[in-house]
C-alpha cells in the first residue's frame, strides 16, 4: 500500500509541469500533499499535556493537535476567529448566558461521538475549576445547559462580556472527553499525559527526554484534513542543537525560537530553509519593568518616569532582539486590533530629563554619583529578559541609580518575586491573549494573593485602576467595554504601576518545503491540520 | 560468585551511614534553594492562588520540611523510592528509564578512554623523552583543556552537518521500527559522536597516568635487572614496565567511572541523550527533591557494584591486593 502512495506520488510529482499549465483539479493536489512527516524541535516535556488544565503555550506546542477548542484565532475570520468545535456563539442581552452550537460528525479518537455533555463537563470540571486561566475568566460560570446534543448553553451568575468570552475561545476552550475524565481524579488521570481529543492527530507515544509522536486521526471532521501522516517532535534541549537538526535536515521546523535570534542571519541564508515571523500575533510577549512600590523612592511617580525616560527602548529592540521585537507604548501590544491605543503618555530615551526628575524627587547624586540602589532581578525564562536586566544595569547607572542584578533559577525567581517580593525591580516576560481581562489586568489589580505568578505582587494599589477594571468585567457593549480599556491604557501609562519596553513574536525557522505555516496567529499552537510537507 | 556477593552485601550495608548522609543532605540542599516544586511549576504555566494552594497540598509539599524528611526515610526504608513530582511518575520508573542510555553512554567513553588512553601511554612511556613522547603528551593535555561543549558541537558541524556521515543527535533514529541487531547498529551509529566528544576529553588523565607510572619503573632496579639479562625491549616494556604501571590506572578507573555515572549534563545535552545527567539538572531545576535522591541513590549503588569489580580486578592483576578481605 506504502508503495502504490509513493509511485502515485512521484507521478504526480513528476507530471505536475504538464498540469501546471492547464486547469489543475483540486482533487489532484490534495492527494499529492497527503501523507509525509513532519519532525519538529520541541524543548520541554510538559509534566501535563491536556490543554484543558494547562493552557500554556509549552502544553498547546504539542497537544492543540490532538484536543481542539471550540474556536481558533484566525487572521481574517469573523472576531479573528475561525470555528473549530464550536460553529456559532451567541450571547444574551442581559451577559448572563452564551449559547455554543456544535459541530455535526465529529468523534473522539476512541470512537465515541462528540457532544454537548462533552462542553458541559469540560468546562464545568475542568475550565473553570482546575485550569490556570480558565479560574479567573469562568469564575461566574454558574452551569451549562445541554438542551441537545449540539447546543451548549453557558449560563453565568453575573453579566459576562460576550467579547471576553470569544477572545478567551482559542486558548481556554479545549474540550476533553467526558466518558474518559468522569468519575475519576482529573488532575492525575493518565489521560493527561496521553491526551484524547477530536483533532486532527491522534497521540501515538511518548519517549522520555526522546520524542513525543502523533499520528493522523482516520475520521477527522475536516474535509480533506489532515494532510500530514505524523508529526514527531523531538527533544532537543540544547539551544544551539535546533540550528544544527534543520541544516542536518533531521528536524523541519523549530518554532517558539527554538533557533537563538543570533543564529537567525546565518540560518536564513543557508539554502532550503527560510524564516519567519508570522504566526505569532495573538501570542504576543511583553518585556515588561515590575516595580515593588513598598520601596519609597519607587513608590514616586517622577522616579518610575525617571526609570522610563533612561531606557533607550529603540537600543533594546535592535541589540536585545536583533530587530525581532518591536518598542511597547503601553501595557497592551500594538498589534492587538480590539483594544490597542496608541494615544497615552509615552517616555522617550532622555538621560537628561531622567536626572532632572530624580533630582526634583528629592535623590540628588551623592559624592559618589549615586542616588540610591536597588535590588534587579530579571526573569531567567528567556535570554533576552537576562540580557535586558545587563542592559538595565546600565542604563541606571546612567542616571545615578545603582541596580544590583540577582540571577536565580526559575523556581527561585518565581518565590522572590511574586511570593517573597524579595526585589526593587524585575523583569517580566507577561504574554498578552487577545483580551486584557484574561492575563494584562492583573499586572496591575490591587488585593491579589502573594505567589500568583505574573501578577501585580509589587504592592502597588490604584483605585481608580481597581474601578475601571472592575467595571470593564461586567461591561457588556463590545464598543464601551473598548473605550473602558483605552481609559485602562492610559491610566496605566500615565502612573506607570510597570513599565512595558517591548513587545515580542516568537520565531520559526522552518525547511522550504513545510507548506501552510504561520497561516493563522497562533500557528505554533493551532492543529496543523492543513500543514503538509513537499516530497 | 558466592564470595563476590557476599561482599557486595558487606559493602552494601557498611555504606548505609554515607548513604543517609547523602540523602538528608541533598533532601536539606534542595530545601535551603529558594523555591519548591510548586513554585517551579507555575513559573512555568501561571496560575492563581487557589491553584497553587491546591498544587501544594496534592503534591504534598504543605507539611514541614522535617514531617516530609522523615515521610521520605521512612518510604526509604520499605525500599520505595517514592513519587516524582516533576514527571508525576514513580521515580524508579523514572531513573530506571535513563539508566540504561547513561550505562551505555559512559561505559563505551570510559571504554575508549581507558583503552585508547592505555596504548597511548605506553607507545609515550615505551621512551619517555622521545619526539613520539612529546607529541602524544601535548596533543593529549590539548583535548583536556578543550571544553566538552566545543568539542561536541565540532564534531556534529564536521561530521553530521558538513558530510551527513552520522545522525546528529538522539539515541536512535525515531519511530524506526527497528529491532534486533539493525537497532543495535542503528544505535551504535547515534553513539560514536557523543562517545567520541567525551572519550576524547578523558583519554589525557589514562595517557598520563600511565607514561608517569611507566617513566618511574623505567629506573626502578628490576627493569635495569631485566634489561641487563639482554630481554627484549618489547618484553620490557609490556610485561615488566606497562604491567607494573597498570594498578594506578585501574584505581582512577574506578574514581572515574563513579564520576562518569553522574551523567555529563553537557554532552547528554548536545547530543540529546535522556540520560542521568540531564534528569538530574531537571530535578534540581524543577526542585524534584525525590527524584534527585532517587538518581543519586541508583548511582551510588552502582558505584559500590563497580568498585567491587575493580577490587577484584586488583587481586587478578596483583595478587598481593584484596586477598586479605576476601578471605574474611
Amino acid at each position: 500500500m506504502a508503495g502504490f502512495e509513493i509511485s502515485r506520488r512521484k507521478v504526480l510529482a513528476g507530471s505536475a509541469f504538464l498540469l501546471a499549465s492547464t486547469a489543475l483539479p483540486s482533487i489532484g493536489w490534495s492527494q499529492a500533499r497527503k501523507g509525509g512527516r513532519l519532525v519538529v524541535a520541541a524543548d520541554s516535556e510538559p509534566r501535563n499535556l491536556n490543554p484543558a488544565i494547562v493552557a500554556s503555550n509549552g502544553v498547546f506546542f504539542v497537544s492543540s493537535k490532538v484536543v481542539e477548542p471550540l474556536a481558533e484565532a484566525s487572521f481574517d475570520g469573523e472576531d479573528g476567529l475561525e470555528p473549530r468545535l464550536a460553529t456559532s456563539w451567541e450571547g444574551s442581552a442581559d451577559g448572563l448566558s452564551v449559547t455554543f452550537k456544535l459541530r455535526e460528525g465529529v468523534t473522539w479518537h476512541d470512537g465515541q461521538p462528540f457532544s454537548s455533555a462533552d462542553v458541559a463537563f469540560s468546562a464545568l470540571n475542568v475550565w473553570k475549576p482546575l485550569q490556570n486561566l480558565g479560574r479567573v475568566v469562568f469564575k461566574n460560570l454558574e452551569a451549562v445547559e445541554t438542551p441537545d446534543a449540539k447546543t451548549a448553553v453557558f449560563k453565568f451568575s453575573k453579566p459576562t462580556p460576550l467579547q471576553l468570552i470569544k477572545n478567551a475561545l482559542p486558548a481556554l476552550t479545549s474540550v476533553v472527553p467526558k466518558h474518559v475524565y468522569d468519575g475519576k481524579d482529573i488532575a492525575e488521570n493518565p489521560a493527561n499525559n496521553a491526551p484524547i481529543g477530536t483533532g486532527p492527530f491522534k497521540f501515538a507515544e511518548h519517549k522520555a527526554g526522546e520524542y513525543y509522536r502523533l499520528e493522523r486521526y482516520d475520521k477527522y471532521w475536516g474535509e480533506g484534513e489532515p494532510q500530514l501522516d505524523e508529526i514527531i517532535y523531538r527533544v532537543l534541549p540544547d539551544r544551539a542543537a535546533a540550528a544544527g537538526a534543520l541544516e542536518a535536515e533531521e528536524i523541519q521546523l523549530a518554532a517558539f525560537s527554538a533557533v537563538p535570534l543570533a543564529d537567525l542571519e546565518r540560518i536564513s541564508k543557508v539554502p532550503g530553509i527560510k524564516v519567519i515571523t508570522e504566526g505569532y500575533e495573538a501570542l504576543t510577549y511583553q518585556l515588561v519593568v515590575e516595580i515593588n512600590h513598598r520601596r519609597k523612592e519607587l513608590a514616586d511617580l517622577k522616579v518610575r518616569q525617571a526609570i522610563a525616560h533612561a531606557i533607550d527602548k529603540d537600543f533594546v529592540v535592535k541589540t536585545i532582539f536583533l530587530g525581532y521585537a518591536k518598542p511597547a507604548t503601553g501595557i497592551v501590544p500594538q498589534n492587538d486590533k480590539q483594544f490597542y491605543t496608541p494615544d497615552v503618555a509615552t517616555y522617550g530615551f532622555d538621560v537628561a530629563k531622567a536626572n532632572a526628575l530624580l533630582d526634583e524627587a528629592g535623590y540628588p547624586k551623592k559624592d559618589d554619583g549615586k542616588r540610591f540602589a536597588l535590588k534587579l532581578l530579571p526573569a531567567p525564562y528567556f535570554n533576552e529578559t537576562r540580557q535586558f536586566g545587563d542592559y538595565l544595569r546600565q542604563a541606571l547607572a546612567a542616571v545615578g541609580i545603582d541596580a544590583e542584578i540577582v540571577n536565580n533559577d526559575s523556581a527561585a525567581h518565581q518565590k522572590a518575586v511574586y511570593t517573597e517580593h524579595a526585589f526593587d525591580i524585575a523583569i517580566a516576560p507577561p504574554v498578552f491573549r487577545g483580551d486584557p481581562a484574561i492575563s494584562t489586568t492583573i499586572l496591575v489589580q490591587s488585593g491579589i494573593p502573594d505567589g500568583v505568578p505574573f501578577s501585580n505582587q509589587g504592592g502597588y494599589k490604584n483605585d481608580e485602576l481597581d474601578a475601571l477594571i472592575a467595571k470593564a468585567a461586567e461591561t457588556l457593549d463590545p464598543a464601551a467595554r473598548i473605550e473602558l480599556y483605552k481609559q485602562f491604557q492610559k491610566k496605566v501609562a500615565a502612573d506607570l504601576p510597570l513599565i512595558n519596553v517591548a513587545e515580542w513574536g516568537f520565531i520559526t525557522v522552518a525547511r522550504d518545503t513545510v507548506k501552510n505555516v504561520s497561516n493563522n496567529p497562533r500557528w505554533a499552537v493551532s492543529n496543523w491540520a492543513d500543514t503538509y510537507v513537499e516530497t | 560468585m558466592n564470595r563476590a556477593w557476599g561482599l557486595l552485601k558487606r559493602r552494601l550495608i557498611g555504606s548505609i551511614p554515607v548513604l543517609l548522609i547523602v540523602v538528608v543532605g541533598s533532601f536539606l540542599l534542595l530545601e535551603a534553594a529558594p523555591g519548591d516544586a510548586v513554585d517551579a511549576y507555575v513559573a512555568s504555566v501561571g496560575g492563581d492562588a487557589g491553584m497553587i494552594e491546591a498544587l501544594r497540598t496534592s503534591w504534598g509539599l504543605d507539611a514541614s520540611p522535617m514531617t516530609r524528611l522523615a515521610a521520605y526515610l521512612w518510604a526509604l526504608l520499605h525500599l520505595d523510592l517514592g513519587h516524582s513530582v516533576a514527571f508525576s511518575r514513580p521515580v524508579l520508573d523514572v531513573v530506571l528509564e535513563r539508566l540504561p542510555n547513561t550505562l551505555l553512554l559512559m561505559g563505551a567513553a570510559t571504554a575508549l578512554s581507558f583503552a585508547l588512553g592505555t596504548t597511548l601511554g605506553i607507545l609515550a612511556g615505551a621512551r619517555p623523552g622521545s619526539a613520539r613522547d612529546r607529541l602524544l603528551s601535548i596533543g593529549s593535555l590539548a583535548l583536556y583543556a578543550v571544553p566538552g561543549f566545543w568539542l561536541a558541537l565540532v564534531l556534529t558541524i564536521v561530521f553530521s552537518v558538513e558530510l551527513r556521515w552520522l545522525p546528529l543527535s538522539g539515541m536512535e533514529t525515531i519511530a524506526s521500527g527497528k529491532t534486533g541487531i539493525a537497532r543495535m547498529l542503528d544505535i551504535a551509529r547515534h553513539m560514536v559522536l557523543p562517545v567520541t566528544s567525551l572519550g576524547l576529553i578523558y583519554l589525557a588523565l589514562y595517557l598520563r597516568m600511565m607514561r608517569a607510572g611507566m617513566a618511574e619503573v623505567w629506573r626502578m632496579d628490576f627493569t635495569l635487572a631485566a634489561r641487563a639479562r639482554g630481554i627484549p625491549r618489547r618484553r620490557i616494556v609490556l610485561a615488566h614496565v606497562a604491567r607494573n604501571a597498570l594498578l594506578p590506572l585501574v584505581t582512577m578507573l574506578s574514581l572515574q567511572s563513579a564520576q562518569m555515572l553522574g551523567g555529563s549534563v553537557v554532552i547528554e545535552s548536545v547530543f540529546s541523550v535522556p540520560g542521568l545527567g540531564r534528569l538530574a539538572q531537571e530535578a534540581v531545576g524543577s526542585r524534584d527533591t525525590p527524584l534527585l535522591i532517587g538518581i543519586i541513590l541508583v548511582s551510588a549503588f552502582l558505584v559500590i557494584v563497580i568498585n567491587l569489580l575493580v577490587d577484584i580486578a586488583y587481586a587478578v592483576l596483583d595478587p598481593r591486593v584484596g586477598a586479605s578481605e576476601v578471605k574474611a
